[in-house]
């Protein structure tokens, strides 16, 4: 637990000791900010529904971008022997990492909080709503991650790790608008499968423990397989 | 051998068909400093690993302090302070807050780990440097910093993969001072392919090599016992022939063989072989007396290991 801690720590410092951090909240927020503001006035309704439907789309680069090196890159520059030779599981290093990004990612997610602020000033706002989206958007930026993760542990090329979490996430993201196209059983399943659906009824204000399972399942099954990734090594 | 830091038996490790080391059995005892030689690709690395417990080997058992590197690997990473090769280190950090980073992976906290990162920051000289970015420090001080890192949890036994290649002679030479000291305390292994590192650090030298181990000794015994010794003679020009003094030289009991060495225009220079393993300088000093001739310089070459090393790594020629 110390160790997962004392790697947790390293990494999320790591992100603010290079440049890394401070891109990719800037260029979120900017991005994010624009899109939001611009159809904010629009619709004339104080609502943060719009911030649950794109920022998803920032966190398919941010994500990816985010997980691309945490492990790829200790592989390529060695710094992974100093690390899985001292006294801890390779599990505790893949939880580490986890909660390094997550904790980074909170801190982006921390700096949205001016926006329903500002939207509240406007008209009612419905703040049930607001945090049961927050979670949801949570909960899924953190199985994204894990996803990034899982993609780092099998290269150590950054960019294919990149490329690799990318796709899965938009095919994840994108599963269920192919729906129309497929024989009912598969799409019943396949829409389950997709962030989009689960996603949908958290920004309406609605927390199902389905919802729930299926992010925390997700993240759980990609932290296991990167585990086994970094694992299979001692395999003989 | 109830001593016994680290004991190999049969080790062997295979990447699908490639056997990347096979059948290496040997033991280190407490307080040793052994190195391991051998060529590049030879299987130092992959022995270093798997007495990590980095990866597992695919033949044999290896115990480090006793416990199994494969069914017991915590308490063997406890045992061991390693350095891999090409020091990596994550540079974007502060040499202090490194430390303290590898302390803490350790379990060491608070007022122990201001004290251990002290100790070490001390013992590796690396007292000038704590409030810098490892990126922006040498080579040779990185190497210290791995160091450092290695020791930072007064482990019994060091591993060093190739802890001085790549520095400049005065950093290999501080960092060689460096591992002297280490190994009175502990036992140390280094690997290396440079033959007067493992002179001037190691008493037991393992050589290794397509996968094998091929010799286990001591530098000087593997030296006595495997190469002969020969001897660089110059004299100044003087009234004498070349192949007078030749002769002379020749005539020496124990010498089995006289060349002529590259001189310079008022020397001439000899290479005397001798048959046995004998020390002939004084013999050489003598027959010069006689002659009357002037003596210049009278060595002993060293360069015998490389010799052996050459013989053991390149000839079919296993003797282990």
């Amino acid at each position: 637990m110390r160790n997962t801690l004392a790697i947790a720590r390293r990494q999320f410092a790591s992100y603010f000791n290079g440049a890394t951090a401070y891109i990719v909240i800037c260029s979120v927020l900017l991005i994010f900010g624009f899109l939001f503001w611009q159809t904010f006035f629009l619709y004339g309704r104080a609502t943060m529904r719009d911030m649950f439907n794109l920022m998803p789309w920032m966190l398919l680069v941010a994500a990816p971008a985010l997980t691309m090196g945490l492990i790829a890159e200790e592989k390529r520059n060695g710094t992974i022997e100093i690390l899985l030779t001292m006294p801890v599981r390779d599990s505790d290093v893949v939880v580490g990492k986890f909660l390094g990004v997550l904790g980074l990612y909170a801190v982006m997610l921390a700096l949205t909080l001016p926006y329903p602020l500002s939207v509240s000033t406007l008209g009612p706002l419905d703040w049930g709503q607001v945090f049961t989206g927050y979670l949801g958007l949570f909960l899924q930026g953190a199985a994204m991650l894990a996803i990034g993760i899982l993609a780092s542990s099998w290269t150590d090329n950054q960019l294919v790790a990149l490329f690799a979490s990318m796709f899965v996430c938009f095919a994840l993201w994108i599963i269920d608008k192919v729906l129309p196209l497929l024989p009912s059983g598969a799409a019943s399943v396949l829409e389950w499968l997709s962030f989009d659906y689960h996603l949908r009824s958290m920004a309406r204000g609605v927390v199902d423990t389905r919802d729930v399972a299926y992010f925390l399942s997700l993240m759980g099954f990609s932290l296991m397989f990167s585990f086994r990734a970094l694992e299979s090594r001692r395999w003989r | 051998m109830t001593d016994a830091m680290i004991e190999a038996q049969d080790l062997g490790k295979r990447y699908g068909d490639f056997v990347a080391l096979s059948g290496a059995s040997f033991a280190v005892r407490r307080g040793e400093v052994v190195g391991f030689l051998g060529p590049n690709g030879a299987g130092k690395t992959t022995t270093m690993k798997i007495l990590t417990c980095f990866i597992a080997p695919t033949e044999g058992t290896a115990r480090v302090n006793g416990a199994d590197v494969f069914e017991d690997a915590m308490a063997v990473r406890r045992a061991i302070g390693y350095l891999p090769e090409s020091t990596p280190l994550y540079t974007e950090m502060l040499v202090l807050e490194y430390l303290d980073w590898a302390a803490r992976m350790r379990g060491i906290e608070g007022a122990d780990a201001t004290k251990r990162i002290r100790t070490v920051v001390e013992e590796t000289g690396l007292g000038d440097v704590v409030g810098k970015e490892i990126r922006a420090l040498s080579k040779g001080y990185r190497q210290r910093v791995g160091i450092a890192q290695a020791l930072i949890h007064e482990p019994p036994i060091l591993i060093l993969d190739e802890p001085m290649s790549g520095l400049d002679p005065n950093q290999a030479m501080e960092i060689r001072d460096l591992i002297k000291a280490m190994g009175k305390e502990r036992t140390v292994i280094l690997s290396t392919h440079n033959l007067a590192e493992v002179q001037a650090t190691c008493n037991r030298v393992l050589i290794i090599a397509r996968g094998k181990l091929v010799a286990d000794d001591t530098p000087n015994h593997l030296r006595e016992t495997a190469g002969k010794a020969r001897f660089m003679v110059t004299f100044a020009k003087a009234d004498t022939t070349e192949n007078a003094v030749r002769d002379a030289l020749g005539k020496i009991a124990g010498v089995e063989r006289v060349a002529t060495a590259t001189g310079t225009v008022d020397e001439i220079a000899f290479e005397v072989v001798p048959a046995s393993g004998e020390d002939l300088r004084a013999k050489l000093f003598q027959a010069a007396v006689e002659q009357k001739l002037t003596l210049l310089e009278l060595r002993r070459e060293d360069q015998n290991l490389e010799g052996i090393f050459r013989e053991l790594t390149l000839g079919g020629n296993d003797h282990a």
